[in-house]
């Protein structure tokens, strides 16, 4: 069926709703508001105010009522409007969510689902357009996961759910509109949560990328094979914890790599992916590992600026052609 | 509310000063294996302070929920958390009950629905809320009961907390220990507001006091407060006012405080006072009080005697319950 991003995750919310009485959504605005990205509209009429539920403007308290429930028997699926509001909840995920299970000895897990907004490209300037999802796959306890296809928007919440762990499902705000075909066969879109996926086979350089990053990765591997270089497009899916084989293995092929992220390059997750490629696959290597990443400063509102900032085809294509000594 | 008589049944008292000493002997132990070097970390004591939990815990049923904070020895020991298991957790040892991973602070036992163990002051109060928020669309009776101390409620996490557990009528008895220092600022340093039911009063929510010097003043208080959150209208707040004897911390000099001033809260002592009443009202003899205090000190040198023999966990081990073992 023809669909797009987000009602690709309404689908798999209503699903989830319907299919087990121990989910429930909430979060600021996703009840009568119907989301603030729209996701979950209609979600309230269909399953009540008990399951969809609007929540005062309380991040650490909404997110560490979440982690309370879950501990009590729930599954319970948190919206955060963006991730630059997650940092007031980050105490409830970071020293809570992360730590119980291990904190006390194995005897308590957090089966709790942290839906959120992430990323620049609407113009929304410095408090609404960071991309952090390193931060959170810096941590140990949880697992990040970054749906970038209309299919794992699909198809990654069932997983999240049935895992006992607390899980982060990052939604680039760029693909929300993302329009494209969703096969009805629910075998097409189901999915793991552990592994990368390959998008696009080449055999010149390896990009790699996940959430708004891929389409930009791979609009510049159609640019680049319009001249001749054929780039293998990796989509990490799952930030933690990664799965590096895939990387390894097309780099063996390729000898060359680009990694692309909407995030900072200083302490960052491209530079984690440069680590893990250099301790896995550096006699593989025939140059340095290039980073295509967003300009260190804090998002700025004007177009022109904005546009500088991110990590866009163009700067791609360019890193790959230096990379390959090409003009 | 210290006008309460002790209740009439002797044995329920005695149970009560079993388990103030009970907690009190631990601790003393406890501080002399720190200072011995076989307890290291943050060992926050809570002797002065035993009345509370010996007051309030029994009061909830074994399927409500307790969530506690970082001084929580005597909350987990009177919930029924083996003292074996506790003393084994502050030596860091396997048969811990969180097998050598949370230590001191971090003192957790799902079986008995006792959630620890939280050392981010404020930080339990929304598991507790969430914890609540699960009894209440399970259709089930339980209850959640939170410890904090009034330090927690300058933290936003309180505020958030107590709204969203008024706003949503959950069954949370908010259970505020305070013992008039957060770590070394008093409640006046630190509060613009020091009436701490006036706070709870303007989410609309109920506020009771309790003299938390006095088990019988806190067991009552508790007994009244929780038969309002088991009706299901919503939250109820106690102000357990209590003092802590010693320092907050084993790293504490006191620099903050006055001698006097413990020594005054010191003859007010939970313990003493109320084995003095149940010899003055109930024909406790002194014999009985001394045969009481032998018991209780055997079981913790027993305590100390399995926790020190008790293995490490194997480093081997390591990197188990960092997530689920079998993954998604």
């Amino acid at each position: 069926m023809k669909t797009n991003y987000r009602e690709a995750l309404r689908m798999a919310l209503r699903e989830a709703l319907a299919s087990d009485p121990r989910v429930f959504l909430m979060g600021e605005d996703v009840g009568r508001y119907g989301g603030s990205y729209a996701v979950s509209k209609g979600l309230l009429d269909e399953f009540g105010p008990e399951r969809v539920r609007d929540t005062p403007l309380s991040e650490l308290g909404f997110v560490g009522a979440g982690v309370g429930a879950a501990l009590g028997g729930m599954r319970p699926i948190v919206e955060i409007m963006t991730v630059n509001f997650s940092l007031l909840a980050m105490d409830q995920i970071v020293n809570g969510a992360a730590t119980l299970r291990h904190m006390s000895g194995g005897q308590l897990h957090v089966p709790l689902v942290i839906r959120m907004a992430t990323g620049a490209g609407r113009q929304l300037a410095a408090q609404h357009s960071h991309s952090f999802e390193g931060w959170y796959a810096h941590v140990p306890g949880l697992r990040v996961l970054a749906p970038a296809t209309l299919s794992d928007a699909r198809g990654m919440l069932a997983p999240a759910l049935a895992c006992p762990d607390p899980v982060i499902l990052f939604e680039h705000v760029r693909l929300y509109n993302l329009e494209g075909e969703l096969e009805d066969d629910p075998d097409a879109w189901r999915c793991d949560i552990r592994s990368a996926a390959v998008r696009r086979v080449g055999d010149a350089v390896t990009l790699v990328a996940y959430g708004g990053s891929l389409l930009r990765a791979m609009e510049a591997a159609e640019q680049l094979s319009d001249e001749g270089i054929e780039a293998e497009v990796i989509d990490l899916r799952v930030l933690r914890p990664l799965d590096v084989a895939p990387l390894l293995d097309s780099v063996h092929k390729t000898h060359r790599a680009v990694v692309v992220d909407e995030g900072w390059k200083s302490g960052s997750l491209s530079a984690e992916i440069v680590a893990r490629l250099m301790e896995g696959a550096f006699y593989d290597l025939d140059a340095p590992v290039a980073r295509v990443c967003s300009e260190e400063v804090p998002m700025p509102y004007a177009l022109p600026l904005e546009e500088a900032v991110l990590p866009q085809p163009a700067k791609i294509v360019t890193a790959v052609k230096e990379l390959m000594g090409r003009k | 509310m210290s006008e309460i008589a002790v209740p009439n049944r002797k044995s329920s008292s005695l149970a009560m000063l079993t388990h103030m000493l009970r907690i009190r002997r631990m601790e003393e132990a406890a501080a002399e294996w720190y200072g011995a070097g076989k307890i290291r970390g943050y060992l926050h004591l809570y002797i002065g302070e035993e009345a509370v939990a010996a007051g309030a815990i029994p009061c909830f049923g074994e399927q409500d929920d307790v969530v506690a904070t970082y001084r929580e020895h005597g909350h987990a020991l009177v919930r029924g958390v083996p003292m074996n298991s506790i003393m084994a957790e502050m030596f860091g040892k396997a048969s811990g009950c969180s097998h050598g991973r949370g230590g001191s602070m971090h003192l957790f036992d799902a079986s008995r629905r006792f959630y620890g163990g939280n050392a981010i002051v404020g930080g339990g109060l929304p598991l507790a809320v969430g914890l609540a928020l699960a009894a209440h669309m399970q259709g089930e009776a339980r209850v959640a009961a939170c410890f904090f101390g009034e330090g927690a409620v300058a933290e936003g996490a309180f505020h958030e907390s107590m709204n969203l557990a008024a706003l949503w009528k959950l069954p949370v008895l908010f259970c505020c220990e305070n013992n008039l220092y957060a770590m070394g600022t008093a409640l006046e340093r630190s509060e613009s507001q020091t009436d701490l039911c006036a706070k709870a009063e303007s989410y609309k929510m109920p506020a009771l006091r309790a003299d938390g010097m006095d088990v019988v003043s806190v067991r009552e208080g508790t007994l009244q407060a929780l038969s309002r959150v088991r009706e299901g209208a919503g939250p109820v707040f106690v102000e357990y006012r209590t003092y802590r004897f010693r320092a907050h911390s084993m790293f504490d000099p006191e620099l903050y405080r006055d001698r006097q001033e413990v020594e005054d809260w010191k003859r007010r002592g939970p313990i003493h006072t109320f084995s003095a009443r149940l010899k003055a009202e109930q024909g406790l003899t002194e014999q009985e009080f001394l045969a009481l205090d032998a018991r209780v000190m055997a079981e913790v040198a027993a305590a100390v005697a399995f926790a020190e023999a008790a293995p490490f966990e194997p480093v081997s081990t390591l990197a188990h319950n960092v997530v689920a073992e079998d993954g998604p």
